[in-house]
């Protein structure tokens, strides 16, 4: 495989201005899928979760879940749509083997949801405002797995087999319209884009919103123009982007790799190009052909949909809290600083926040835990920090160990550590390594007494009244005790030898 | 039991066997054994059966005997056709039998579910002889576009049964049968029914569920009955049709009035309208003779005759020959030797699933089916769409509009059902414009969705071959088909003395080789 | 509408996955050059005003409750399959493509 030329991100900006577009599937979590009564079930034994519909089999017909109907209503409401009175379903012919009938059953040129915008906040605290072309109904296709060769990967495989499980699982295909104007704030964007409509479909209730499992995944588009330019330069199409550093990632890479080729003065090839996590780059898929001719048709076994302005209305009054609203929401109840609650939302654990707080957790230890302690280990293992393995109920037995004087803060980082490694819950890790504090305050007053005996200077001054010097008091004590001992019965003790009013 | 032979017991009609199965002077298991006997003594000359079910059918009506026998509510509740065989084309799915739809790419496969109509025959109780011969796909107005063997006209065994439906058609026709499942398209179940002197009934769009029936045109398919009597027909149709849920094009309309109809057939007072397109030029004179001797026989018995015009049926056969492709070409693309049926590996290059889906679409379709997937291919392609798909769909609406301005003057419309007497097998088969041209007078009525019916309206002087009479009815209203339907039928049997298939001649039994297949 | 001619057929039956000898598309051009030529008066038959017809019974708004109906085994869902391993249905390498 060929490595294709980059220009460095900040080059690229100098010379071109970026153009994007995001074509999101987002999975409903209905009982059922899109056209046939089968359970909408993932992680099941193979082709056990399908009936004739599902496997294309002779003389099926299709049945719309209206479910899936009023939840795709629902993510155009979200998005700010106007909702189609009447749309209808199309055939999407094109043969591959994960695709039952050999066609999708999809939406065409009438769309249940159209002309909508999403606001999106960015990490500087601007707004940018995204619009939205369409929101449309379709079917998800099966899953294929490729066998022998090398990796796994198509390419070389031996054989393929197929699981239609997922065949026939309701989808929302949200498509963007042209993004200009984002500069080089693309990569951000798209990354804030995603994660807003995730958090979106997350919000509403109908999609479990895993990334991870495939329940929201993205093809991201971008072209380049020199600056000045009106006119789009020509796209490229990278599919199945599935997390959101991925998306940011491929965004930039894909800006660099444009730069370079408009650099070189060759015209940049309209054509699909998956992402590789793995190197973080992209490759080449397949260019645009006449495969692509895909006959759409009005799907003759289905009839349309007509959306009264009634049905709409009683959907609109079952949706949430937006989440921007939210957002104001949660930052007042926990009284968190626009910086600090602007952080938490960049980091994106907001949702673990409050999920914390939920399991008993006061806001101010919510954050202090995954601001202070899992965001940098997420980001040090690669992952987003919800993804770390950390759970809300976790953090709630770690800040109760601490406050009941259990173990000290440097202590319960350790324990943090041990639970993450899979050693068991915080208690028993405690007791494992032998991690409980110091209490009995012989030990400790011999500590004390050697540490203020070694630095005389010291304790002459917080007899004086100068409290700020005990810092290096403590130190000593707690260097002796190797950190076993709780700092702040630490700080009393010392007071007290020293008869001071603390 | 039974005071008739067997030979006597197969010509009853649906109806007649029902009432003597109810008053036990038959049972149903000599009634399907006498049909499986004549199925083995001709069956090697006609072909109408791909299929026999005899085990299955002979277990199905000793469980009606047995029920009959027993007396009590569970008899009482018995449907009226409980007992009474009935032949299933074999383009709708069965589970326990094979369907192929005629086409060698779904050779031996057994479909693991049932056609909604199957579920219905097996709750009405009527007992399944076997599965009938059909153009591929349903694909051909001759049945000779079958991958196992054309049928043959029981009226004279070197023409054609017409088709797609040729086997239900012939299977009834030849006493193989008392009735019969069929699927009509742009003509399937009314054409054959034309050419072998039997009663055809195509259904409203909607009336009958399609669920199970191997799709060949979505928007125009509609299964229906195939009988030897406009009764037996509205018995049938009141056992397959209403409403299901697994249809979403499947109509919530109940017509439950369709047997009363039949037994009440009046048309005194009825408009009944000539469609000046529909005949004439174009159409054999014996078909021309006995369309105009119907129409007298309609006016003596009291209804007028109006002609009316329906100047955009021009176009009905051209816009047939774009939608219905079309839609082919999209429905047959499943079969691909991934899930079921066949699978054909490439003789030579890459071994890839794009190539082996090639090699097994190439082997496993008939010529006519690549002709109409190419055809359908062409229609919908990027650049194409809109000046034939599309303007096409728009020829539909100007079709439903004069059947609308002719039912304005017309409580029903009447034509010959094909232009012809059965052909000579071979004839057509390698002009498809020719052959396409016999469903000239039955698409108008699928694109518009109305029903319509055939029955036998005497034989063609020229050549003695049985000429069909087609009755039109504006949407829902089959009924009223049935009601003028069984007045014309009892007017001709009139004229020509009794039942027209009495006058079929006798299929020699003792020179066939071989039964039905297995 | 220009005629059908037999590079369009090599076209039309790589979309349509049938493979066709180089007799088989000169055949089939012939053919559908006459079908064709038959069917294209019908993109003259309506002007713009007239409505497309695609369902001949309108019909709006028919839907199924999402409640969980029959499903198959594995078995009975392979059982017309042509090759299978391990419950799933075993295909030929998918190349070119993704
Ligand atoms: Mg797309
Ligand atoms: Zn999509």
């Amino acid at each position: 495989m060929s490595t294709d030329a980059i220009l460095s991100f900040e080059e690229a900006m100098e010379k071109y201005d970026p153009v994007l577009g995001f074509e999101v599937h987002v999975e409903l979590n209905t009982n059922t899928k899109m056209f046939s009564s089968a359970p909408n079930v993932f992680g099941d034994e193979p082709n056990t979760n399908v009936n004739e519909v599902d496997l294309g089999m002779p003389g099926v017909l299709p049945v719309v879940n209206k479910t899936a109907v009023e939840s795709s209503i629902k993510i155009g409401l979200a998005l700010n749509c106007k909702i189609a009175e009447s749309c209808r379903f199309a055939r999407k012919n094109y043969f591959y083997p994960d695709t039952p009938k050999n066609f999708q059953t999809s939406q065409y040129d009438e769309p249940i949801a159209y002309d909508g915008y999403l606001d999106i906040e960015l990490s500087d605290g601007s707004v940018f405002r995204v619009e939205i072309e369409r929101a449309h109904m379709e079917e998800d296709a099966g899953k294929l797995t490729h066998m022998g060769g090398a990796t796994g990967r198509i390419q070389g495989a031996d054989y393929s087999l197929v699981d239609y499980n997922r065949a026939g699982v309701p989808l929302v295909e949200i498509v963007t319209k042209p993004i200009e104007g984002a500069g080089s704030r693309a990569p951000e964007l798209a990354k804030a884009y995603v994660a807003a409509v995730r958090e979106i479909v997350k919000n509403l209730g109908v999609s479990d919103a895993r990334m991870e499992r495939g329940n929201v995944r993205c093809d991201a588009n971008v072209s380049l123009r020199p600056h000045g330019r009106e006119r789009f330069g020509i796209r490229s199409e990278t599919k199945n982007v599935n997390s959101l550093r991925a998306v940011e990632h491929a965004v930039r890479y894909e800006i660099q790799r444009h730069a370079a080729v408009l650099e070189s003065g060759e015209p940049v090839i309209q054509e699909t190009r998956h992402w590789h996590e793995d190197t973080r780059t992209t490759t080449s898929g397949r260019a645009k052909s006449d495969a692509d001719d895909y006959r759409y048709f009005p799907e003759p076994d289905l009839v349309p949909v007509l959306a009264s302005r009634e049905w709409v209305e009683e959907l609109r009054a079952t949706l949430p809290e937006p989440p921007a609203a939210r957002r104001k929401r949660l930052q007042a109840d926990w009284g968190y600083s626009d910086l600090e609650f602007r952080d938490v939302v960049n980091a994106g654990v907001m949702d673990s926040i409050e999920e914390t707080i939920a399991a008993g957790a006061s806001a101010s230890v919510a954050r202090k835990w995954w601001m202070g302690e899992i965001v940098g280990r997420a980001k040090t293992a690669d992952v987003d920090p919800s993804e770390l393995g950390v759970t809300p109920q976790t953090i709630v037995e770690l800040n109760t160990l601490v406050e009941g004087g259990k173990i000290n803060n440097k202590m319960a980082s350790q324990v943090l550590d041990g639970v993450l490694a899979g050693e068991g819950a915080p208690a028993e890790i405690v007791e494992k390594r032998g991690l409980a504090v110091v209490s009995d305050d012989g030990p400790l007053l011999e500590a004390i007494d050697a540490a203020l005996a070694a630095q005389p200077d010291v304790a002459e001054k917080i007899r004086g009244g100068k409290l700020q010097a005990i810092g290096a008091i403590v130190g000593g004590v707690m260097k002796a005790t190797r950190g076993q001992a709780d700092a702040g019965r630490v700080k009393e003790l010392i007071l007290e030898r020293l008869g001071v009013e603390g | 039991m039974t005071e008739l032979n067997n030979s006597e017991l197969i010509r009853l009609s649906a109806a007649q066997l029902a009432a003597k199965l109810a008053a036990r002077e038959v049972t149903s298991v000599e009634v399907t054994q006498a049909y499986l006997d004549r199925i083995a003594d001709v069956d090697g000359q006609v072909n109408a059966f791909l299929h026999v079910n005899a085990e299955e059918a002979l277990a199905v009506a000793a469980e009606v005997d047995a029920i009959r026998a027993a007396g009590g509510a569970e008899a009482e509740a018995l449907h009226e056709l409980a007992g009474v065989p009935i032949a299933v084309k074999d383009l709708i799915v069965t589970i326990g039998q094979p369907t192929t739809a005629g086409s060698k790419i779904l050779e031996g496969w057994h479909s693991p579910y049932d056609a909604t109509v199957i579920k219905k025959l097996r709750a009405a109780k009527m007992p399944i002889l076997g599965k009938t011969n059909l153009d591929e796909f349903a694909m051909g107005s001759s049945t000779e576009h079958s991958a196992y063997g054309p049928t043959r006209n029981p009226w004279d065994l070197d023409r054609i049964p017409g088709g797609s439906g040729g086997g239900s058609a012939a299977a009834v026709a030849a006493f193989e049968a008392p009735l019969a499942l069929g699927t009509d398209t742009g003509g399937s179940i009314r054409q054959p029914g034309a050419v072998t002197g039997t009663v055809g009934m195509k259904p409203t769009y909607g009336a009958v569920s399609r669920y199970g029936a191997i799709a060949m045109a979505s928007s125009l398919d509609q299964i229906g009955p195939v009988s030897r009597t406009v009764l037996d027909s509205a018995l049938l149709q009141e056992v397959i049709g209403g409403h299901d849920p697994f249809d979403s094009t499947s109509l919530t309309d109940r017509l439950d009035t369709l047997v009363a109809a039949a037994k009440t057939g009046n048309v005194t007072g009825m408009k009944i309208g000539i469609v000046k397109e529909l005949h004439g030029e174009g159409y054999q004179a014996g078909v021309e003779n006995r369309f105009n001797e119907s129409l007298e026989l309609l006016k003596e018995a009291g209804a007028e005759i109006v002609e009316v015009s329906c100047p955009n049926f021009k176009y009905a056969l051209g816009a047939y020959y774009l939608i219905m492709p079309s839609e082919v070409s999209s429905n047959l693309a499943k079969f691909d030797g991934v899930r079921y049926g066949l699978r054909v590996l490439p003789k030579d290059g890459p071994m890839t699933i794009e190539r082996v889906m090639g090699a097994t679409r190439a082997a496993g379709f008939g010529d006519e089916v690549k002709r109409r997937i190419i055809l359908g291919t062409y229609a919908l392609s990027a650049g194409y769409y809109d000046a034939y798909y599309g303007s096409a769909q728009k020829v539909r609406t100007l079709i439903q509009r004069d059947f609308d301005a002719a039912f304005a003057q017309a409580d029903v419309l009447i034509s010959p059902t094909a232009p012809t007497t059965a052909f000579k097998l071979g004839e057509k088969l390698d002009d498809p414009l020719a052959m396409y041209l016999n469903d000239v007078a039955t698409i108008p009525a699928n694109m518009a969705g109305i029903p319509g019916l055939s029955l036998p309206g005497g034989l063609a002087d020229e050549d003695g071959l049985p000429v069909g009479i087609q009755l039109l009815a504006p949407a829902r209203e089959d009924a009223r088909l049935y009601r003028v339907g069984a007045v014309l039928e009892s007017l001709l049997e009139e004229k020509w003395g009794g039942p027209l298939l009495a006058k079929a001649p006798a299929l020699d039994s003792s020179s066939t080789t071989a039964g039905g297949s297995n | 509408m220009a005629a059908i001619n037999r590079d369009d057929v090599a076209h039309l039956a790589r979309l349509a996955h049938i493979e066709m000898s180089p007799e088989e598309l000169d055949r089939m051009a012939g053919e559908l050059a006459v079908i064709v030529d038959s069917v294209k008066s019908v993109s003259e038959a309506a002007g713009d005003d007239v409505p497309a017809t695609s369902h001949p019974i309108p019909l709006n708004n028919v839907f199924r409750e999402d409640v969980v109906g029959h499903t198959f085994t594995a078995e009975q869902a392979l059982s017309g399959a042509p090759d299978s391993f391990e419950g799933r249905f075993k295909v030929p390498a998918i190349l070119d493509e993704d």
